[in-house]
């Protein structure tokens, strides 16, 4: 408790800190508001054009959301199947490596184009930009299971046929689930990134369209509201996904200082 | 000997067969391992193979335990003629729990990954004979290192096979855990056919009922000693110190100067 208790503090200080030197910012370059608008102005927007920001917000979590979603079955599958198959390993592999390759960014006017100006280019934004941190940590974890944890299922298997399976349900995969995790991690800090970067380019709801629309109109206040609610729903989504991964994993070595809670399972009879 | 709860299975003694190796080579990269190596594993016995590190004593029990490299001449012969595959239990240096697992799904982890049912009860029956009763539901990290090596143990005699190679299984222990687990191991093994690798020549003196000294490279099996007297032997009576004694010989000459035999 006392542990919660100093990170709000600390996260307290900080928040504070930053309004602080953004004010001072302000006073020393003299900005006028529709350069950079002090801290106060801006909570103000946010308050009073709340029932405005908070539709848009929820445009841009839902399409952030379900491109996490999206990636994490798509990039936990092309993993597993690169892992398991050649020919997968063959074909899927270099399809991967392209799509690391090609700048998200690039492609996004051709996503708005096939998708429309709604949420599916969006998701789709998102999911290309999760899909290479989420394949390729994984299949990493995949590929460095202690090699004698498999000499020992090696010997505790007889049929050669179900060994490749059994030891891959059995222990490659839950082997690799650290290393998924912190792929998860990634993701969910750069997921917004993809369903921004797609309402920029085209959409008609979202905070990245309030954004770009607040700018091109001069309404550099409601343009930070937007980016300060959005960071909040970035933060916000990563530490939950974080925290369920922490619970989903409390053998993981990294994740033993806050597994107080470790459930005090009842002896079978 | 075996402590009342029915861990040594019935019959046993006619299931475990004598394991024969004629005239193995095996290459490791372009170092020859050994070469025209031949030992003999009696069929429910202990034997120890003694050995400097790095000698070829692990790759020869992975070569058993169908881990390693195969063979490229000589051959390794069941006595009853079947193939050894899946009659081994093997026990590495290391305990190989699975993190994700708590103590007992470990134990049980041959059951699982054949899509078997488990016999959560004689597993429990098996970590109260190791000592882990009440630690069923604990995960490995919590563990000490004796503790894991417990278990590990355990989860090798769950799988009750005829035939055990146990890699080094207590050298990360420390003397007084080790004495425990010789002598648990010592009695839980009996009757079956087990090829312990060690460095220790006490642990060989403890549990062999054969001791052989691996020695020289390409390495080769120089001294078949059987010693007198069940295992688990105590270390400091009047013939185990023999048994020692004349353990550390064989070992001298095997070695002489140890620093590897380059005259061979």
């Amino acid at each position: 408790m006392t542990d919660r208790l100093s990170f709000i503090f600390r996260a307290l200080v900080t928040v504070c800190g930053l309004g602080v030197l953004w004010q001072a910012i302000v006073w020393i370059t003299q900005s006028p508001p529709y350069i950079l608008p002090g801290p106060l102005p801006v909570l103000r927007v946010i308050a009073t054009r709340m029932d405005f920001l908070a539709p848009h917000a929820a445009v841009t979590v839902t399409e952030i959301l379900l491109g996490l979603l999206l990636g994490t079955i798509l990039g936990v599958t092309s993993a597993i199947l690169i892992h398991q198959l050649r020919p997968a390993r063959r074909w899927l592999f270099p399809l991967l490596v392209i799509s690391q390759a090609i700048p998200v960014f690039a492609i996004a006017p051709v996503l708005v184009l096939w998708l429309g100006y709604g949420m599916a280019s969006k998701v789709a934004m998102a999911t290309l930009i999760i899909y290479f941190p989420v394949t390729a940590s994984f299949m990493d974890g995949l590929r460095r299971t202690e090699s004698g944890w498999l000499d020992l299922a090696t010997t505790m298997i007889d049929d050669e046929r179900r060994c490749t399976w059994a030891v891959l349900w059995h222990i490659r995969i839950p082997a690799a689930l650290p290393a998924l995790a912190s792929g998860l991690r990634v993701a969910a800090a750069v997921a917004p990134i993809g369903a921004v970067v797609g309402e920029w380019v085209g959409a008609s709801a979202g905070l990245g369209y309030v954004m770009l629309h607040a700018n091109g109109r001069m309404q550099i206040d409601l343009m930070f509201a937007a980016l300060i609610v959005l960071s909040l729903f970035a933060l916000a989504i990563y530490s939950a996904v974080d925290g369920l991964l922490r619970r989903a994993l409390p053998w993981q070595p990294d994740s033993a200082p806050t597994d107080t809670d470790m459930p005090a399972r009842s002896k079978p009879s | 000997m075996a402590n009342g709860s029915g861990l040594t299975s019935g019959n046993l003694r006619e299931q475990a067969p004598a394991i024969q190796v004629r005239n193995a080579r095996l290459r490791f990269g372009s170092t020859v391992l050994f070469e025209d190596l031949s030992v003999d594993l009696v069929a429910g016995e202990i034997t120890c193979l003694l050995g400097l590190s790095g000698i070829g004593k692990s790759s020869l029990l992975k070569l058993l335990a169908g881990l390693g490299p195969e063979l490229e001449s000589g051959s390794v012969h069941a006595s009853d003629g079947r193939s050894l595959n899946d009659r081994i239990a093997y026990m590495d240096q290391r305990d190989l729990l699975l993190p994700w697992l708590d103590v007992l799904d470990n134990v049980t982890l041959g059951a699982r990954l054949r899509g078997h049912p488990q016999d959560r009860s004689r597993a429990t029956d098996l970590l109260r004979d190791v000592g882990l009763a009440g630690r069923e539901h604990d995960r490995p990290a919590v563990l000490s290192g004796g503790m894991r090596q417990r278990a590990a143990l355990a989860r090798t005699l769950m799988e009750d096979r005829s035939i055990v190679l146990m890699d080094e299984p207590f050298s990360a222990l420390d003397a007084l855990t080790r004495l425990q687990l010789q002598d648990l191991a010592g009695r839980l093994l009996q009757d079956r056919t087990v090829l312990l690798v060690t460095h220790d020549p006490i642990e060989a003196v403890r549990l062999g009922h054969r001791v052989h000294v691996m020695s020289g490279q390409p390495a080769r099996i120089d001294s078949v000693m059987a010693l007198s007297g069940a295992p688990p032997r105590n270390p400091v009576d009047a013939q185990a110190a023999a048994h020692y004694r004349d353990i550390m010989g064989h070992l001298h000459q095997a070695n002489p100067g140890h620093d590897g035999d380059k005259s061979a």
